[in-house]
Parts: structure tokens; sequence; C-alpha cells
């Protein structure tokens, strides 16, 4: 096709073009370079990586697929905002007329099995980390930013349990905060906690203590969902940026993908 | 007919958390260690179960494992409990997480080997190459990974709906509840310990000991490539926690555990009426009453002092026996206070499956009973 070709060379050419990208055609190992050095998501990469270390079968690429899966929660769950209110009114019958009245509408599906499908590959992640010994030196620190992103993977996944608003949110999270009851000296039937006294006046009850503050309120209520919903699609997504970001640029720092000295 | 029955049945009576999980450490360590363990007959007996190792005996197990899944769904209990669409992630990553450990074990055996002939490990084999730039060569790996999987999702999304269930319904608990799956090992702990050992305690622990990992192994071999050899404990430690004290309890608790957290069959049905005794007894009776036919003291440190004695060995004891003999190798190149931390973390992490044994042996409630300050252990 001489006239995309010719096309193409035109668009190469044109001045808009070369402020976007500043590297010539992509033919020559200096062109290459380039093209990873002068791009800012694409510069989180080395240029060069030991050709063992991208093998499929030596990274399974799980880290990868993570990060995919937590772009494609991103773009479904913004999506998602939009039909949705965290209101005890409305939350339910957003999420059924999602279901009912989006003829084909998968987005609900992709986020939801995304989610399950993120928190399975993050541990093997994990477990391929672990098992290539990929946690030594130099990389202990990044083993341990890891970690705090698996975490993170585990609450987000759990602040979006409760969204939907049924049986199954509602007591899952119902069971899975009634730990924070039970926190030493900060849950009101955690250790230590009655010994918190002012004369008479018992400081932690079930009014202020860890689970009140998780839940905003004492039980799961209006005040849970909201705080889920912030929790959910600003705060803990917010922090989990700043470290994947931190995460990659160490993988690049301590000397790329681990392989045998 | 009655034949499948009868092997249901057999399913069911193994699937009792005691011999479930029993069975499952001993088809763990045997798997991981075969012919290594035990005394000689037991060697034996379990150097056979190397050939796993063998991709095609591996694929045959496997297949054989995945076609008796798939022919459980004519049962309408199975049916029912792993049917269900937010159990399907579950039910797949029991073969993800099987696959992918036997896959870097097999790898590791794979390296050690070609190490034992002198040669390099497949990694370091490749490692040799020139390096390769990240585009094109990285950046199509993942640019493929991406579309495959965006595929993948579109798909599973198209046939399997987003369940929703009843609105949320403050009065009415359903039975059982349970947790978000993936915490669903640690609402396992609670029938073991107290709710702030096993809901706030154990789970920040779990944290910080995977954080503290890179800084106990000192071994510097096994750094960027598959190996079992080099790595024995530590590959063994990690996959006890992450395989047995993880996953599968995870597995117990979303299809083994039914109404009022009673255990059933994955062949049975769910009956709410399912009655179970409560026969748990605590250390302190057992000592006292039962063995020296005696009263219970009133003052709560004579009343529990078999307990504490046990478990201050554990802790403080045992370590110091880890250090001297066991793990000899380790104490010297890690000094004491590193292997102190480390031998308490992973002392902690044995003892649920300790626990869990002398519940089921003995209906064992706690070894040190003391709600006057909340410590029960």
């Amino acid at each position: 096709m001489p006239v995309l070709k010719r096309l193409w060379e035109y668009t190469r050419a044109t001045q808009i073009w070369n402020s976007i990208f500043r590297h010539g055609p992509m033919d020559t190992a200096r062109n290459r370079g380039l093209a990873v050095l002068t791009n800012v998501f694409l510069h989180l990469h080395p240029v060069k990586v030991r050709k063992s270390g991208i093998r499929l079968r030596f990274t399974w690429c799980m880290g990868g697929i993570t990060f995919f899966l937590f772009l494609v929660e991103t773009a479904t769950g913004l999506l998602l905002m939009f039909y949705y209110h965290p209101t005890v009114e409305y939350a339910y019958v957003d999420i059924v007329d999602l279901r009912e009245q989006v003829p084909l509408g998968i987005m609900r599906e992709l986020h939801r099995w995304g989610a399950h499908a993120m928190v399975i590959t993050v541990w093997l992640h994990m477990l391929r980390v672990f098992m290539t010994g990929s946690y030594k030196p130099p990389r202990e620190f990044n083993w341990n930013v890891g970690v705090l992103l698996l975490v993170l993977t585990l609450l987000l996944s759990f602040t979006g349990y409760l969204l939907p608003w049924d049986q199954l949110a509602m007591w899952a999270v119902t069971v899975g905060s009634n730990m924070a009851r039970a926190t030493p000296l900060v849950g009101h039937e955690g250790p230590g906690a009655p010994l918190l006294k002012l004369g008479d006046i018992t400081l932690v009850h079930a009014g202020n203590d860890a689970r009140f503050a998780l839940l905003g309120g004492r039980f799961v209520g209006a005040g849970a969902l909201l705080r889920f919903y912030v929790l959910h699609c600003v705060g803990i997504p917010v922090v989990a940026m700043v470290l994947m970001a931190v995460h990659f640029w160490r993988v690049r720092k301590d000397g790329g993908i681990s392989g045998p000295v | 007919m009655a034949f499948v029955d009868q092997i249901k049945d057999i399913v069911n009576w193994l699937s009792s958390p005691p011999r479930f999980f029993l069975l499952s450490v001993i088809a763990f360590f045997a798997v991981l260690f075969p012919g290594e363990l035990g005394p000689a007959w037991l060697r034996r007996l379990t150097r056979p179960l190397a050939a796993i190792y063998r991709p095609r005996v591996a694929a045959v197990l496997f297949g054989f494992l995945g076609l008796l899944f798939f022919l459980s769904f004519r049962d309408p209990n199975f049916l029912l409990i792993v049917g269900k669409p937010d159990n399907v992630p579950i039910a797949a990553m029991i073969f993800l997480v099987g696959f992918f450990v036997w896959y870097s074990l097999q790898q590791g055996r794979l390296n050690d080997r070609l190490q034992e002939s002198g040669q390099p490990v497949v990694e370091k084999q490749e490692a040799g190459d020139p390096k390769v730039l990240v585009w094109p060569d990285l950046v199509y790996t993942e640019f493929l990974c991406m579309i495959l999987w965006t595929v993948f999702l579109i798909i599973w999304s198209i046939f399997l709906k987003a369940p929703i269930e009843e609105p949320a319904n403050p009065a009415k608990t359903p039975n059982p509840s349970k947790a978000p799956w993936y915490f669903l090992g640690l609402q396992e702990m609670l029938v073991y310990f107290d709710p702030w050992i096993a809901g706030v305690l154990l789970p920040g622990l779990i944290i910080l000991g995977l954080m503290a990992i890179p800084y106990f192994d000192t071994n510097p071999k096994g750094n960027g490539y598959y190996t079992f050899k080099e790595r024995r404990l530590e590959i063994a430690i990690f996959l006890f926690g992450f395989v047995v004290l993880w996953v599968w309890l995870i597995l117990i608790g979303t299809f083994l555990r039914g109404p009022n957290q009673n255990f059933f069959g994955p062949y049975e049905y769910w009956d709410a009426h399912k009655l179970v005794p409560l026969i748990n007894i605590e250390f302190s009776q057992l000592m006292w009453v039962k063995l020296l036919k005696m009263p219970l003291p009133s003052n709560p440190m004579a009343r529990e002092i078999f307990g504490l004695l046990v478990v201050g060995a554990y802790f403080l004891v045992l370590p110091r026996i880890m250090g001297r003999f066991w793990m000899k190798r380790h104490y010297e190149k890690m000094g004491p206070p590193r292997f102190y931390v480390m031998a308490f973390l992973l002392l902690t992490m044995l003892s649920l499956p300790i626990k869990m044994l002398l519940r089921w042996t003995m209906n064992l409630h706690f070894l040190v009973f003391m709600p006057e300050a909340f410590f029960n252990i």
C-alpha cells in the first residue's frame, strides 16, 4: 500500500509527531533504547534485559498480569462509579439496575472476576518470586514493598466486597470487621481496653473503638458503606499506585529481573 | 450407582478435617521430600513419589483430578457449593496453585540435576547471551499477555454472571456467615485462638514474617533461578505456610464449612440441624482433675501452671534447642537476635497446626485458659 506508506512517512515528519516522540525510526538499537528512555511509562523498564529473565517460564508474567488487572479494575471501576450511589437507599438498586437494564453489560462482571483473579495472581507472583529466590540481596526492600502491595490488594478487594450491599456483602464485612473489636487497647473487647479508665468512665467502648473508626458506626450501615466506598475508589488505590511506582522502579534499579550471577 | 455412592462416602469420610488436614500434611512432605524423611521403610515407601516430577506422570495425575472434579458436578450437593459463581475462581485456584507449585519444584529439580552434572542452570545457559532490548522483546510479550487476558476476562464475564443476593438486612444473619474467601484462612484460626490473637496478632505477624523473609534467609545460593537442593529448608517452610496453612485452610473454609461452622464433606448436604457435640476441655482440667484427681486451684497462676510450663518451654526453651542442634548452621550464620526472632515467628506459625491437632485428638480447648488476663492460648 504505497499510499499508506507515504501517509505514515508524512506523519512521522510532522512537527506534531516529532514533538511527542523524540526518537527516530525504530530500526536501530539506539532508537529502540531511546523509545524506552524517553517514555515516562516505558522507562520504568530498563533499556536492556537478560533474555532468560523475560522468559514466560521464568516469570509466568504474574506480576505483569497483576498490574494489568489493576488497570482493568481502574477502568471498569470508573465506569461503575458513574452509575452507583454509595447510599443505603440506592446502592443495591443501582447494582440490580446494572444487571437488569443494561443489555449485554459486563462491566460489573469484569470488575468482580478481575478482582478475584487479581488476588490469585498476586499470590502466584509472590510464589514465583520466592521460588526463584528473587528477594535475596539486593532485592530485599522490593520484596517488602511487594508484601505491602499484596496486603493492599486484599484490602481493595475487602472494601469492594461491601459495595453491592447485598446479604453476602454486609455479612462478610460484618464477620471481617468484628476482628477489630478485639484489637489490643483500641478495641472495646480487646485485651487492655478495660484497663483504660478515667475514674468510672471507660475510655474505649463500642462507640469509639477501632471497629467504630473502620465502620463509621456501631454496625455495618450507611457510615460503613460511604467509608468503604471512599477507601475503595480513592484511598487505597492512591497508596497502591505510589507503591507500584516504587516497586517497578526498584525492579529496574536493583538490576532488572533477577537471574543467576 | 452404588459404587459411585461408596466412593462419595469415602471422600466425605476422608474430608473430615482431622483426616483431611493430616493427610494433606503427610502428602505435602512426602511429595516435597520423596524417599528422604523418616525411617527406612517410610523412605522406601515414598521414594516412588519422585515420579510426580516427571511431566507425563504429573499430566496424567492432573488430568485424573480434573476429571474427578468435573464428574463431581453431577452430585447435587457438590454442584450447589462449588458451582456458586463466586466459588469458581477458588476452585480454579486449587489447580493453579497446584500447577505452579509443582512447576517451580520441577524446574528446581531440573536445575539441581544440571548442576550435579557440572552444567550451569537453565537460566544461566541463556544469561550467557547478550542482553536483549526491552523494545521490542519485552514490550511485545507484555502486550500479547494483555490482549490474551482481555479476551479471557471478557469470555469469563459473558458466560458467568456476577451474582447478587437479597438486599442487605441487618436483622437476618445468614447461616453460615463467612468472611470474604481470601480471609477464610484467618477465620479458620478463630476456631483455635481468641479473636485478638487470631484476628489481630497473627495476621500482623504473618505480614511481619513475610516482610522479614529476606533478612532471615542468609543463604546466598539460589538467587535468581529455580532450585530445590540449595534451599530445601527455606522452600519447605514457605510452602508449608503458603500451601497448607493459607490455601488449604481457605479450601476448608470455603467448601467444607457449612451451617453453624460445622464441617461437611464435599458430597454432603449442608444440613443446618446437624448436631455436633461440644466436648472441649481445658488443659488445666485435664491435668488437675483427670490426671491428678484434684480440684482446680483457685489461684489462676497455680491453676494454669502446667499450660504455662508447656507454652513457656515451647517459646523459650525450644528456640535454644533449635539453635544448638537442629538449626545450628542457621544459628551461627544469623547470630542470636535474628535467629530468635525467626524462631519465634516460625514456632508461632507451627502453633496453628499443633493447636488443630490437639483439638481434634484430645478436644483440647486452650493450653492456658486465663480469661482474667485475656490470655488464652
